[in-house]
């Protein structure tokens, strides 16, 4: 790589840098949650913000996700522009309430006179022997709920610059960030402007597959369809990136083109992302397809703690590949 | 009737402010029998919660309030949202669904709406607003706006969580808060008895470390005095105020509820307790109001109400193809 065209960062450090770039431009912008401040933060995303920015804009927060969340959204109805961090998304469903009967319910109760510009971060997934629970995917739970916009940074480009384009949104924005990239180095372009969030892209373009996916997903994903492309076949990676409203057209797109697909989320299968993905494609391009869709997600257990069967839990490289060959074969 | 001194006899209420107090009650007890009355004949449908009984409150909490305040209520709310100056024909036509409402009938009873009013619901998830108060206060002391916020919920809502996670906040971060506890002893069905250790609920704030009253919520005037003594205080300090106000509420829970869960000997005692009447009765004896000004009250409101109902009943179904609206900001797409 040019050093001269991409930056090299960690995932953490892309994610404080977006931070830092919201509470550099507008004052209204403050982030409030558990350890953000004093401790910076419980993944020391925010090490260093609460001298920068003093205490009333990194804001520790009590143990209450709901009493906070809800302060958030209540801040946001007052005209501030809050980042509201949960710890992780394990602890999101003491918020619940607050992100699905208010944050996405008021624009339309008040017949569309209240708009509710939060941004809600939680840092989520697998991978680091935590157990049954504090590993989870929830990504569905929340793209279950219209009023929300949910997106998903599976890349670091997506970690340094959604944020932004999260909090200039009207509406209540969901953010999920992966704890067990955080250490990951990756490279950007330098010159990145902005990110739009409201379509999915495709990270690596290819005939002979589609393998949709996000969040942690995506990496596995481009590493595989690397595997892949020294055996002859030629994978096309799509990031969904937002998660609600899905971005249809961009996967009609790559499946018309490559006329198989194969979905790969960290979530458990029943009632996923992935289900609905596959739903899409047999609604609008059922007819494109040379082979039926094939999923790759998260095993239907709780979290076990011991690595090997975490890892039998999660969807891994090598049975994306080994899966992708058995599809192409197949056709 | 009143051998003791107590505030209603030294409080400065004149007589054209006293008639807008009575004609405040009166137009939410009229307006809701009426709401009553158009629920039996299916014009209005889904939950119905009546505040009959408990007028006094809202009318004497948000006069005591400025324009700029902010307030959120519960899903009993037509009688806040008549005070606060909503125009009843609005509200009315939310509750039948029509567009003409004042959330354009999206919400119906239960989500009465007016951000030019600074009226922040109609929330029916109970408690689960406690928490927005907060962070509205939050905003208003981050931006250095003078402002308070006022958040109306019933004992109820003192058992949940929020409730608890909503006072911490608010006291930790010194937000100038006016919670207002209606304490009408039911929450749906069950007795205060079976709900809270505690029955003073006013010591619920002991352990926040924040202030509080507890007042007669059937006197209008110990109300009144109670309301402005709160907001001074939060004017003065910036921070929160807990305000219990025991009341009754006469009518059922919703239109669904059939009143097992108490006597009817309970409700006629505490109608003698009636906020109306009583209030009425010291304006008699303070020759504040004669039986023909009374008249005219009940003339206007009448009109109003009708007024309301006509409203409605002209208003237009929002077309199904604009279904999908509101669920995204426009400028959003």
């Amino acid at each position: 790589m040019n050093d001269k065209q991409t930056i090299k960062l960690t995932y953490r450090e892309a994610l404080k840098q977006g931070m830092l770039d919201a509470l550099r431009n507008d004052d209204r912008v403050f982030l409030m949650g558990e350890d953000v401040g004093s401790y910076g933060g419980a993944f020391a995303v925010s090490k260093g913000f609460l001298k920068e920015f003093g205490p009333d804009r990194i804001m520790d927060v009590p143990l209450s996700e709901s009493g906070f969340t809800g302060a958030g959204i209540g801040a946001a109805l007052g005209g501030m522009r809050p980042i509201v961090e949960i710890m992780t998304v394990n602890f999101s469903l003491l918020a619940f309430d607050q992100i699905a009967n208010n944050a996405a319910t008021l624009l339309h109760m008040s017949g569309g006179q209240l708009s509710v510009p939060v941004v809600i971060r939680m840092s989520c997934g697998t991978g680091r022997q935590l157990a049954a629970q504090h590993s989870h995917s929830w990504e569905p739970l929340f793209a279950h709920i219209p009023g929300l916009k949910v997106i998903s940074a599976g890349t670091h480009e997506d970690a340094r610059m959604m944020l932004q384009p999260a909090i200039d949104d009207p509406d209540p924005v969901i953010l999920f960030e992966y704890t067990a990239m955080l250490n990951m180095e990756g490279e950007i372009p330098a010159d990145i402007q902005s990110v739009d969030i409201s379509k999915a892209r495709v990270r690596r373009e290819g005939s002979d597959i589609s393998i949709i996916t996000y969040g942690s997903g995506v990496y596995k994903a481009l590493g595989a369809a690397a595997e892949l492309a020294e055996a002859g076949i030629a994978a096309e990676v799509v990031d969904l990136r937002v998660l609600r409203p899905l971005d249809t057209a961009t996967i009609v797109a790559s499946v018309s083109k490559t006329h198989r697909a194969i979905i790969v989320e960290d979530a458990w299968q029943s009632v996923s992302i992935s289900s609905e993905v596959s739903a899409r494609i047999m609604e609008k391009c059922f007819y494109d397809l040379d082979a039926p869709v094939e999923r790759l997600c998260g095993i239907e257990v709780p979290m076990p703690y011991p690595k090997h069967l975490e890892e039998a839990s999660l969807p891994q490289k090598d049975q994306i590949v080994a899966l992708v060959k058995k599809i192409v074969n197949y056709g | 009737m009143k051998k003791q001194p107590n505030i209603e006899d030294t409080l400065p209420v004149d007589r054209k402010l006293s008639h807008k107090l009575l004609y405040q009650m009166m137009l939410i007890r009229r307006f809701e029998e009426k709401a009553a009355e158009m629920y039996t004949k299916e014009k209005i449908r889904g939950f119905l919660h009546l505040y009959i009984g408990q007028e006094a409150l809202a009318t004497g909490i948000i006069n005591s309030l400025s324009p700029e305040d902010g307030i959120l209520a519960t899903y009993r709310e037509h009688g806040h949202a008549l005070v606060r100056g909503i125009d009843a024909g609005a509200i009315m036509a939310e509750m039948y669904g029509k567009q003409e409402g004042c959330s354009r009938g999206r919400g119906g009873s239960m989500h009465l709406f007016d951000a030019k009013a600074r009226f922040y619901g109609g929330n029916a998830i109970v408690a689960g607003h406690l928490p927005m108060a907060v962070g509205m206060a939050l905003a208003d002391k981050k931006m250095g706006r003078k402002r308070i916020t006022c958040c109306f919920f019933g004992e109820g809502a003192a058992a949940e969580g929020e409730f608890h996670e909503a006072m911490n906040l608010a006291a930790l971060w010194r937000v100038p808060v006016l919670f207002v506890c209606e304490n009408n002893l039911y929450a749906m069905g069950t007795s205060l008895e079976h709900t809270h250790a505690v029955h003073n609920l006013e010591k619920k704030a002991i352990g926040y470390g924040i202030k509080s009253c507890m007042v007669d919520g059937m006197r209008l005037l110990k109300v009144l005095d109670g309301a402005q003594q709160a907001i001074d205080t939060i004017r003065e300090s910036g921070e929160p105020f807990f305000m219990v106000c025991n009341t009754y509420r006469f009518r059922a829970h919703s239109m669904f509820d059939a009143e097992l869960y108490r006597e009817k000997e309970e409700v006629e005692e505490w109608k003698k307790r009636d906020p109306i009447l009583i209030f009425r009765e010291y304006l008699n004896e303070n020759k504040l109001i004669s039986e023909k000004e009374v008249t005219k009250l009940e003339q206007r409101i009448e009109a109003e109400v009708q007024k309301a109902v006509d409203f409605a009943e002209a208003g237009t179904w929002e077309p199904v193809e604009y279904l999908t609206k509101y669920v995204y900001s426009e400028s959003a797409n």
